[in-house]
This record gives structure tokens, C-alpha cells and sequence, in this order.
């Protein structure tokens, strides 16, 4: 059970900026997600981190089918995946499934769960009613609810339990990777923390890959086996995640580090803080797209774009000043 | 530093709602001295929130009612002051930055306006000094071209910047306490990291005290000096902040620092607290915490525990520590 379940090769999205109403003009490219390739392993976490606006979830959009991918290629299981094809992608999208952030908006009000849950199985109309009836109940049981609440709405469940129904949902078709995109951020820490062990008692149960996009630092590296760190529609590093802590190479990566909170008041970690905000995607900046925030920048930095190469075995790092 | 600023003595804060009262806030005390900052720590719902706008006296009228307890701030009672003397408290000598800073600036004033606000209601300025004024307030905020932005709205800036906005509009008339209610969550961790230190640095500069309310105990280890850990209207546990690290009593105070993944070491399973919160509503006889606590004896369940000094400055309510 190893070896490679997806790989994404130089995946971009670009979006039209328009004017005008009737005749629109195009006026510029936002470039969400440029150029960026990585792999995950079958069985394993993978985590994505950055900030807002970093392209994160334009991957995660990506990888669902919910955008036009501009250009690159996705191989999933050794086959590539072709929008426009329609057998191959009905197979591809049972077995990637997704779970997203807010479980008050991610499940319809006006459903029962045991619906909500059947719902892709209704869909996939390869089980009968006796089976899906009996496969809400052991997904309920996966999760940790009672298999009576099947009859009950969303709206009587806390957002814990909401999100163990969206995990149930995501599991309904066995699929082989689900994309988690903030799964515990909108929950409070003795919650999250129970959602965390639940998805990580779920891989090894069921050995079913993750692709984990997060901004809490600490939740990543609790989860991921391989991290990669994106800035402005880039990938900048990518690492396992015990050397990427250890030993970060990318200057936003340390900067990132750095401010992550201490989990012991002694802890009094050197302090890097980045000066400005990320600049606007429309026009980003020439060279290496973090120099204007890098605190040590040079010449070669704002007139070449550095390109992600292995520095050390399993470690990814674009950065002009890091020579192998 | 040692004299008290703000003193909270059995704060008894309840919601009047159509199902019944809720006991949001249920004898709660705390104090908070010059030039130090407190950190206010709970899940969602525990009464962090609502502690600090009864200090402030802004409850939602007519449901939140203060029915109990002292506020004793520079050693005037604020709960015998009446609307207008509260008026001339807030913005002036308490301030609060709110959480969401999408949603507590006004879009429709720019912000050289939103800022003047406090200032013109406290402070008779002119005009020129008025703005020599803001323009000092956003250098402080360290708001880059101030002459420029303060003509601006906030839909045109960043959710760091309209922080460090609200942020210059709680400062404006150096107020003595700052209560943050959970200032930095809606925000990145790279600009967490630059408002965090800000505060800091406006804190050292003007002696202010500050109330720093969060659910995250990285920002408590990384800011406050002592910490009060509130679960369901009471506080449970309150020390200073390395005491409390090194030798948390609480189970409650255990289980969230368990509960956190962290970076120093790997961690195969977190501990999780099994359960809800209780509801306010229908709380049950004995120790709030009795239902979901891994320690749980059977004396939890019908004696309240009451809030004890264990060591020098160390509370804990809790009836197997005591």
C-alpha cells in the first residue's frame, strides 16, 4: 500500500480580470495557483499551508474538478485526468471527496443526515436502498454518532457533530483521498481536537490519503507526513514535516515558523516578523515573489524567479540564496 | 506595577431570555493591576464575552442583567454609575477592540472620520489638532503614508490594517485598560504575530493594563502575564502564567492544554474532552465540569466547588485539588 496515489504537475489557474459590462475587456490575470507540482503518497497526510489568498484552496478546487484547470496536468492512481471525459471522471470524483470549513454552511438545513449522508450513494446509483440504509448507519457509527441521529437536521447537532457528518458523507463512497480544506478551524480546542483523532483513527482504519490545507501550523504538523508551504500562488518549500520544523530553508518558511504561537510562555523562539502584507496577486511582484518582504533579499532576487529544486533528499526549497 | 486598576468581585451577569435565565456569568472575580495583562481563556459560550461587556456596562438591553457583584475600577464602583458617567469611561479610560474587524468599522465613514470619533467625544481638539491627532494615531498603528489612508475606507484595506485601524480607534485617548476580545483570530498568522507585538510595545508605552480574552493558549504563553481559565460562567482556575503551565490543577485547564497539537514534540493522540459544555440554562447540582471530567469522584457531583488559594496568587476550584 504505498507509492504515489496523486500527482499534480505544473497546475495553474489563472482568472480574467474584466471591465465593462457588455463588451468586457480583460484588464488583467489574477495567477491563484502558478505553476506548482507536488505528489502524495497513498495512505499519507499531506499538508498545505499559507496565508489567505495564497491559492490554497484554488488548489483543493483544483483537485475537486470545481474549476477549469488553465493548464498542468492531474494523475490520479497512474491515470491522468482529463475534464472532459466523462466515465474516467465519475470514477474519479467517487473516490475524491472533500470536507470543508464551516459545517453550518457545508451540510443543507433542509435535510435529515441519514440524507445528507446517502446523498452520494443516491447519486452513484450503484446501492440499493437496503444497502445505503445499512451503510448510514455504520458510516454514523465510524464517526462516532448515534445511529439514530439519522432522522434528525443539521441544526440540532453542534458544529462538532456537524463536522463528523461531513466526514460521514465524505466516506460514504469509500473514497481513496479526501481533501480536508480547514477542517477544525471554526471549532473550539477541546472540539477540534477531538475531530483531529478522528480523522487520523479514520487513515488507519481505513487507509485513505488526505491532502490537509490548514493555517494553523501546529494542527499540520501534527497531521502531515510531507508539508508544503505555497505563498502567492507558488509553492515554496516542500518537506517532510518533522525536517520542514527542524530545519526550514525558505525564508517565509522561517518567518512562518517564527510566528507560530509557543506552546510554553519559557519557549522564546527568535522572532521573525515579516514587515507588510502579502502583495495583491494582480500584479505580483517580478523575481521571486516574496522579496519584497524577504529579509534577505538581493539583487538576483527581483530579476529571477527561483524554481522549486531538491536541496537534500525529500526537501523542495525555491530560493535564490540557497545553494546546494 | 502591584496597584490594582480593575477589581471584579462575585460578578453576577444573567441573560433573561424567552427560555428561561440563563447564568451567563455566575460569581466571577478577578483583578487586573497596572501595567499588566490578563488573559481571559475558554471555549465559546463560557462567558468571556460577556464578563467584559458587563465591565463595561454594554449588555444587550433588556435580556443581559448585572444582578450581582462589584466593579471596582480606580476604586470607584462602575455599577453605581449611571449611562452618562459610563460614557465618559469608555473609549476614554476602558476601551475594547472587537474580534471581527470586518465588521466593527463603519463602511461608510472613512476612517480619519471613525477614528476622530472618540477622540472629538472625549478631547476638545480643533481642527488642525484633531488631525495632527489621527495622523499620530496611525503612525502608532504603524499604518504607512497616514496623511493618505486617512482620507480612505475600510473596504480598502487589508484585514491586518482595519485591525491596526480599530486598534488606533480603541488607543485614541490612551485609555488605562484595553479589553481585546480575541483581537488577532480573524486574522493570518504572519500578521498575528506583527499586531501581538504591537500591542505590546502601544502596552509598554502607555502603562496600560489589558484584558486579553482568547481560546488560544499560545497567545496566553506568548503575551499575558497571569491567566484566569473560565468554564461555563465561572472561573475555574487563575495564575500566573508560567505557574500555570508548569502546574495546571484543573482537569478542565489539563485537558485544553492536552487537547493543543504542538510543535516542540510529536504526538501520537491528543486528549480530548468528551461532551458538551453544560447548558446555562439547566445547569446540574455539583461542579459544572463533573460531566465531561476524566477525575470525576462521586462528591463532584453534588458539591459546588469553591474558588481556593492553593500557593501564593494560585486559585483553583476544584474539590480534588483542595
Amino acid at each position: 500500500m504505498s507509492g504515489i496515489i496523486l500527482e499534480v504537475k505544473n497546475l495553474k489557474k489563472y482568472f480574467p480580470v474584466l471591465k465593462g459590462l457588455v463588451f468586457m475587456k480583460q484588464i488583467g490575470l489574477i495567477k491563484a495557483v502558478d505553476d506548482i507540482s507536488f505528489t502524495i503518497n497513498r495512505g499519507e497526510t499531506f499538508g498545505l499551508v499559507g496565508e489567505s489568498g495564497c491559492g490554497k484552496t484554488t488548489t483543493a478546487k483544483l483537485i475537486l474538478l470545481m474549476e477549469k484547470i488553465t493548464c498542468g496536468e492531474i494523475v490520479f492512481d497512474g491515470k491522468k485526468i482529463d475534464q472532459q471525459s466523462d466515465v474516467d471522471l465519475i470514477e474519479y470524483k467517487n473516490s475524491v471527496k472533500a470536507v470543508f470549513q464551516d459545517p453550518y454552511s457545508s451540510l443543507s438545513p433542509r435535510m435529515r443526515v441519514g440524507g445528507i449522508i446517502a446523498e452520494p450513494m443516491v447519486v452513484s446509483k450503484t446501492f440499493s436502498h437496503k444497502e445505503i440504509r445499512e451503510r448510514v448507519s455504520t458510516l454514523l457509527d465510524l464517526v462516532g454518532l448515534h445511529p439514530d441521529s439519522n432522522n434528525l437536521y443539521p441544526h440540532e447537532f453542534s458544529g462538532g457533530q456537524r463536522q463528523r457528518i461531513a466526514v460521514a458523507r465524505a466516506l460514504a463512497l469509500n473514497p481513496k483521498l479526501i481533501i480536508l480544506d480547514e477542517p477544525v478551524s471554526a471549532l473550539d480546542i477541546s472540539i477540534r481536537a477531538q475531530i483531529i483523532n478522528l480523522l487520523r483513527d479514520l487513515q488507519n482504519k481505513l487507509g485513505v490519503t488526505y491532502l490537509l490545507i490548514a493555517h494553523d501550523l501546529a494542527v499540520v504538523k501534527h497531521m502531515s507526513k510531507k508539508i508544503g508551504v505555497m505563498y502567492l500562488g507558488k509553492l515554496v518549500e516542500v518537506a517532510e514535516s518533522k525536517r520542514l520544523y527542524r530545519n526550514p530553508l525558505h525564508p517565509y518558511t522561517q518567518a512562518l515558523l517564527s510566528a507560530a504561537l509557543p506552546s510554553h510562555p519559557d519557549i522564546r523562539q527568535e522572532e521573525i516578523i515579516l514587515s507588510g502584507e502579502v502583495p495583491s496577486p494582480l500584479n505580483p511582484p517580478l523575481g521571486c515573489r516574496f522579496h519584497t518582504r524577504c529579509f534577505n533579499a538581493e539583487a538576483v532576487c527581483s530579476e529571477e524567479e527561483p524554481i522549486l529544486k531538491e536541496v537534500e533528499e525529500n526537501h523542495q526549497v525555491a530560493c535564490h540564496l540557497i545553494k546546494i | 506595577m502591584g496597584k490594582k486598576l480593575l477589581e471584579v468581585r462575585d460578578l453576577k451577569t444573567h441573560l433573561f431570555t424567552r427560555r428561561g435565565v440563563i447564568k451567563a456569568v455566575d460569581g466571577v472575580s478577578f483583578s487586573v493591576d497596572k501595567n499588566e495583562t490578563l488573559g481571559l481563556v475558554g471555549e465559546s459560550g463560557c462567558g468571556k464575552t460577556i464578563t467584559c461587556l458587563s465591565i463595561l456596562k454594554l449588555l444587550p438591553n433588556p435580556v443581559g442583567q448585572i444582578v450581582g457583584g462589584k466593579i471596582i475600577f480606580d476604586n470607584v464602583d462602575l455599577l453605581s454609575k449611571s449611562e452618562k458617567e459610563m460614557r465618559k469611561i469608555r473609549g476614554r479610560r476602558i476601551s475594547m477592540i472587537l474580534q471581527d474587524p470586518m465588521t466593527s468599522l463603519d463602511p461608510l465613514f472613512t476612517i480619519g472620520e471613525q477614528i476622530a470619533e472618540p477622540i472629538r467625544s472625549h478631547q476638545n481638539l480643533e481642527r488642525t489638532n484633531l488631525r495632527k491627532k489621527i495622523i499620530e494615531m496611525l503612525k502608532l498603528v504603524k499604518i504607512s503614508a497616514p496623511e493618505a489612508r486617512i482620507k480612505e475606507y475600510p473596504f480598502q484595506m487589508s484585514g491586518g490594517m482595519r485591525q491596526r485601524i480599530v486598534g488606533a480607534i480603541a488607543l485614541s485617548c490612551q485609555p488605562d485598560l484595553l479589553i481585546a476580545d480575541e483581537p488577532t483570530t480573524a486574522l493570518d498568522v504572519t500578521i498575528q504575530a506583527q499586531f501581538m507585538r504591537l500591542l505590546k510595545e502601544i502596552q509598554q508605552e502607555f502603562n496600560m493594563a489589558m484584558i486579553m480574552i482568547t481560546h488560544d493558549f499560545g497567545i496566553v504563553a506568548k503575551v499575558c502575564d497571569r491567566v484566569a481559565v473560565m468554564y461555563s460562567g465561572k472561573i475555574v482556575e487563575s495564575a500566573g502564567v508560567r505557574d500555570l503551565f508548569n502546574h495546571p490543577l484543573h482537569p478542565y485547564t489539563k485537558a485544553l492544554m492536552g487537547a493543543l497539537p504542538k510543535m516542540e514534540e510529536d504526538m501520537e493522540k491528543l486528549t480530548t474532552i468528551d461532551g458538551q459544555p453544560p447548558d446555562l440554562g439547566h445547569l446540574p447540582p455539583g461542579c459544572n465540569f463533573a460531566a465531561r471530567c476524566p477525575e470525576v469522584k462521586e462528591i463532584c457531583r453534588c458539591d459546588s466547588p469553591i474558588l481556593s488559594e492553593i500557593n501564593d496568587g494560585h486559585v483553583v476550584s476544584c474539590l480534588r485539588v483542595q
